[in-house]
């Protein structure tokens, strides 16, 4: 079946968005767990209760990156060139990052050497920190729109700079998706982790979550505030042939709040962020992380739908050429694969949900360390 | 103009990723399968070495898995980071059958391989047996996916150029999908999988023999791999992707490279064994050949042509004039002169765009190029010979000597004699390379054969790179050089260590090492081996 064009568009930005949340709240929640791992585990036996934690799933998780890498490539072939190679050293920061988890997590504990599994521990944390730190900062600049234009071969021009990348509101949100991703860990270790652990992560909740609730507040006040959003002032044409050099663009003040004044359902988002993780810190501490970790998944919903909504239709805005800039509109592929990649979604993500879930209940429990001492060579 | 330093980099950085890559994948294709087998017949046998097999191989097979998945992330990302005007050109296409192996396999394999290795105690005999079975299927579906994107870049059928998109887009996803091209292809370098997981339990396990240890487990795991290596080098080589090398310009340019065959030969073409083929002259010196073995060979028939290199130049240089005429009319539409005569001439001479764009590394506008410019871009339009014909005997000898060897471990083993045979288990210990070289030459034959091309016939490499600087370039590469050096030398380190020490690993009291230790009341330094924790 042949869904219509400009339907299509829209499904896909949502789809896309569905991957990134799937994406924060699996394997986000590992990169969380990574980057606490050096610090709640005091003993290798504690550092292992929590690498396996996550150890039989952080494999499948990361398969939400690497599908939402190339739902962008299919669904919008300009966005992923423009914005990998644009930010080329940001990326391959990310990319070294994540080469530490998958060997980081089979080998660490192959050998008994302090050194050895100490390093890999390390390894293991930059594997989360690093990545989770990257993918919100490449956020808060596509927020601030990016240095780049397209010849009239859309070949896309990238003229900032690795520096520029970290820029003060750049680092903010970088500093908000670390700390919703590590609050996420957090609440997971108080549920499948026993005592001692699990005391150690419920102590960090409060401060890395409060701490987060503020940066997301801060960085609200400030993109409302000090950053110049982005607006197509040119007549929207319904199923158009995609062409990002066609419209007229303009940056200025308010216009990523445009969306939320048009359709004010929409900020049910930024209250999301703020309920889910508020909710998520109050579960823990009231002891029903089961509930905590429900309520910090919509919170990454939240705040990851809050910056969509608020930049929507753009996805990645040009301030050096606005009208170069990419938006849902003129950056997708053609109407048939989109279909074809519409119809595979339906198909395959209820289905990923499905043996995804049955892998979690079959691995169900909370583990302990005399259950890693008496499985020493069985577990990672 | 793009810098052609830059260029060169990023084919490096490509090439040499993507090969290490493949280190990886061709053992994870086979050896699912392997573990498959041998826990099937735990599960009907109820006989617990068969379990031990599955772990223990199950343990050489995650320690390779983990590099696998750390390099595949590479090249995910490289596709954007270095490729950001193919990604734009050909993601429409090319990104479709991606996405789609991440939904369909990836998640599939990578959700099943942490129970597989975590969830021996938690779940039933036939829960874990079928674990290990979407594991094994999944990552051969990834392989049928990668292949079918890999096989539009060698053949790009089911798609069309739209000038007003700037980019090729999909017309039938059934015919990207039953690309003849990516079919044979499938099937050789799967195949080509198994043989490598095959040669290297078959290796391993000859060593144990050779040494004495742990006789049982060893002859139990040959014969798996060697019955199942067997089948699979037959596959190899009689279902080899030679078919596929009649379907389009680029495997035609690429079959006539391999045989280094600068002229055209009356059918059926004579087979060089030997020579030395030169871009420069034109001519293949001191060649040594076979009559009629090409023919054969490539065209399964006696009256088929293979075409010489010559003249597919100088069908080249009529496409690079008509590519000319069509780059001339795509400015025109793309500069606003979007009229029904224009967009007529464009469509009559578009198939052959990609050709005109060869000239882009001479010339900023190809319509305006000089006759000078033609005959550099007609040279351009072959790959360099003379790796490509060597890489192929290569792959060839190697794929015949593996034969030989399958064939005499298959006999031996049926005669129930193979650990008499010593002098055949060291050949086996020692040809545990040779899948490896096999599949990195034959990897280099597909990708460098296909050269000037990123995508066959539609976009030239030499364009399809990102707007990035040399200087770029040289940073990625160095990370790439020092992550990669340090990942292969750990990995060896464990492999090794761990093939040494043998099912002894799996501490369950029965093997080698821990016999030792129990008979002579503890392990004695000069023999033990640091006792690993998993």
């Amino acid at each position: 079946m042949l869904l219509d064009y400009e339907t299509l568009k829209l499904i896909w930005w949502l789809l896309v968005g569905v991957l990134f949340i799937g994406f924060a709240v699996t394997d986000g929640m590992d990169m969380g767990v990574g980057t606490l791992l050096p610090f709640l585990g005091k003993t290798d036996d504690e550092r292992r209760v929590i690498i396996n934690t996550i150890g039989p799933h952080w494999d499948g998780n990361q398969v939400w990156l690497i599908t939402a890498g190339g739902a962008i490539f299919a669904a919008w072939p300009l966005v992923y060139a423009a914005a990998f190679s644009g930010f080329y050293f940001a990326m391959l920061l990310a990319l070294f990052g994540l080469f530490f988890r998958p060997v980081g997590f089979d080998y660490r504990s192959k050998i008994a050497n302090k050194h050895w599994r100490n390093a890999w521990d390390w390894g293991l944390f930059i594997g989360g920190a690093v990545p989770a730190l990257v993918f919100g900062i490449a956020f808060g600049n596509l927020l601030q729109g990016v240095p780049f234009h397209l010849d009239e071969f859309l070949r896309p021009f990238y003229s900032g700079s690795f520096l520029g990348l970290l820029n003060p509101f750049a680092l903010l949100a970088g500093f908000i998706s670390l700390g919703m991703l590590t609050l996420h860990g957090a609440i997971w270790l108080q549920l499948r982790t026993a005592e001692p652990i699990a005391s150690r992560a419920k102590a960090v909740t409060k401060q890395i979550g409060l701490a987060t609730i503020a940066a997301f507040a801060l960085a609200g006040i400030w993109l409302a505030t000090g950053i110049d959003g982005f607006r197509v002032v040119s007549e929207h044409i319904p199923n158009a042939t995609p062409n990002p050099l066609t419209k007229e663009v303009v940056q200025e003040s308010y216009a990523w709040l445009s969306n939320y004044g048009t359709y004010p359902l929409t900020l049910l988002f930024p209250i999301l962020g703020f309920a889910g993780l508020g909710l998520g810190i109050l579960g823990s501490i009231k002891d029903h992380p089961g509930w905590g970790l429900f309520a910090s998944s919509l919170g990454l919903t939240g705040i990851i739908m809050t910056a969509g909504a608020a930049m929507f239709p753009f996805i990645m805005p040009s301030n050096t050429n606005p009208n170069s800039s990419l938006v849902v509109w003129d950056a997708v592929s053609s109407h048939l694969t989109l279909n074809v990649m519409f119809w595979a979604a339906m198909i395959f993500i209820p289905l990923i949900l499905i043996y995804t879930t049955w892998t979690y209940a079959m691995m169900w429990r909370r583990i302990t360390v005399e259950e890693i001492q008496a499985q020493d060579h069985l577990a990672y | 103009m793009l810098d052609s330093s830059m260029i060169e980099l990023s084919r490096w950085q490509f090439a040499s990723t993507a090969l290490y890559h493949f280190l990886f994948v061709p053992l994870t294709l086979g050896l699912s399968w392997i573990l498959v087998i041998m826990e099937s017949v735990y599960v009907m046998t109820k006989r617990e070495i068969y379990r031990d097999m599955t772990k223990f191989w199950g343990k050489l097979f995650g320690i390779n898995f983990a590099l696998g998945v750390t390099t595949g992330l590479t090249m995910e990302f490289q596709f954007g980071t270095n490729w950001a005007y193919y990604s734009h050109y050909v993601g429409d296409v090319f990104g479709a059958p991606l996405a789609i192996e991440g939904l369909m396999a990836f998640f599939l394999e990578s959700t099943f391989i942490g129970l597989f290795f975590l969830g021996w105690e938690r779940l039933s005999k036939r829960q874990h047996l079928g674990v290990t079975f979407l594991m094994a299927f999944g990552s051969n579906l990834s392989a049928l996916w990668i292949l079918i994107a890999n096989g539009w870049m060698q053949n790009p059928v089911g798609a069309e150029f739209s000038f007003e998109t700037m980019r090729m887009e999909m017309t039938s996803f059934a015919e990207l999908v039953t690309n003849p091209v990516a079919q044979v292809k499938f099937v050789h370098t799967v195949a080509a999988g198994y043989v490598t997981a095959s040669m290297f339990v078959l290796g391993i396990s000859a060593w144990y023999m050779l040494k004495g240890r742990d006789l049982a487990f060893a002859k139990r795991s040959f014969s798996v791999a060697v019955g199942f290596g067997m089948a699979s080098i037959l596959s190899v080589i009689l279902l080899g992707d030679e078919s596929g090398y009649e379907v389009g310009d680029i495997q035609r340019v690429k079959l006539a490279a391999i045989e280094a065959e600068w002229e055209t030969e009356p059918a059926p073409a004579a087979f060089t064994i030997y020579g030395n083929p030169n871009n420069a002259d034109q001519e293949t010196h001191d060649a040594i050949k076979v009559p009629w073995l090409l023919g054969l060979i490539a065209t399964r028939s006696l009256d088929t042509q293979v075409k010489g290199l010559k003249e597919l130049m100088a069908e080249h240089e009529v496409r690079i004039r008509n590519g000319m005429i069509a780059y001339d009319y795509l400015e025109r539409l793309r500069g606003g002169q979007d009229t029904p005569e224009n967009r007529a001439r464009f469509e009559e001479h578009k198939a052959d765009l990609g050709y005109g764009l060869l000239l882009k590394p001479y010339v900023e506008n190809p319509a305006q190029a000089s006759e000078e410019h033609i005959q550099l871009a007609v040279k351009d339009s072959i790959p360099e010979v003379a790796p490509i014909f060597w890489a192929f005997r290569v792959m060839v000898g190697a794929g015949v000597w593996m034969l030989l060897l399958l064939a005499l471990g298959f006999y031996f083993n049926a005669k129930r004699v193979i650990q008499k045979q010593r002098w055949l288990l060291w050949l086996f210990l020692f040809s545990i390379p040779m899948p490896w070289i096999a599949v990195e030459t034959g990897w280099f034959v597909a990708e460098f054969g296909r050269q000037p091309w990123a995508i066959g016939e539609v976009l030239p490499t030499s364009i399809a790179v990102s707007s990035l600087t040399t200087h770029d370039l040289i940073i990625s590469m160095s990370g790439f050089l020092i992550f990669y050096t340090l990942l292969f030398i750990i990995e060896m380190f464990l492999m090794i260590k761990f093939a040494r020490l043998g099912p002894s690993s799996l501490h369950t009291g029965r093997y080698h090492y821990e016999q030792i230790a129990g008979s002579a009341g503890g392990m004695t330094p000069a023999t033990a081996p640091q006792k690993p924790a998993e």
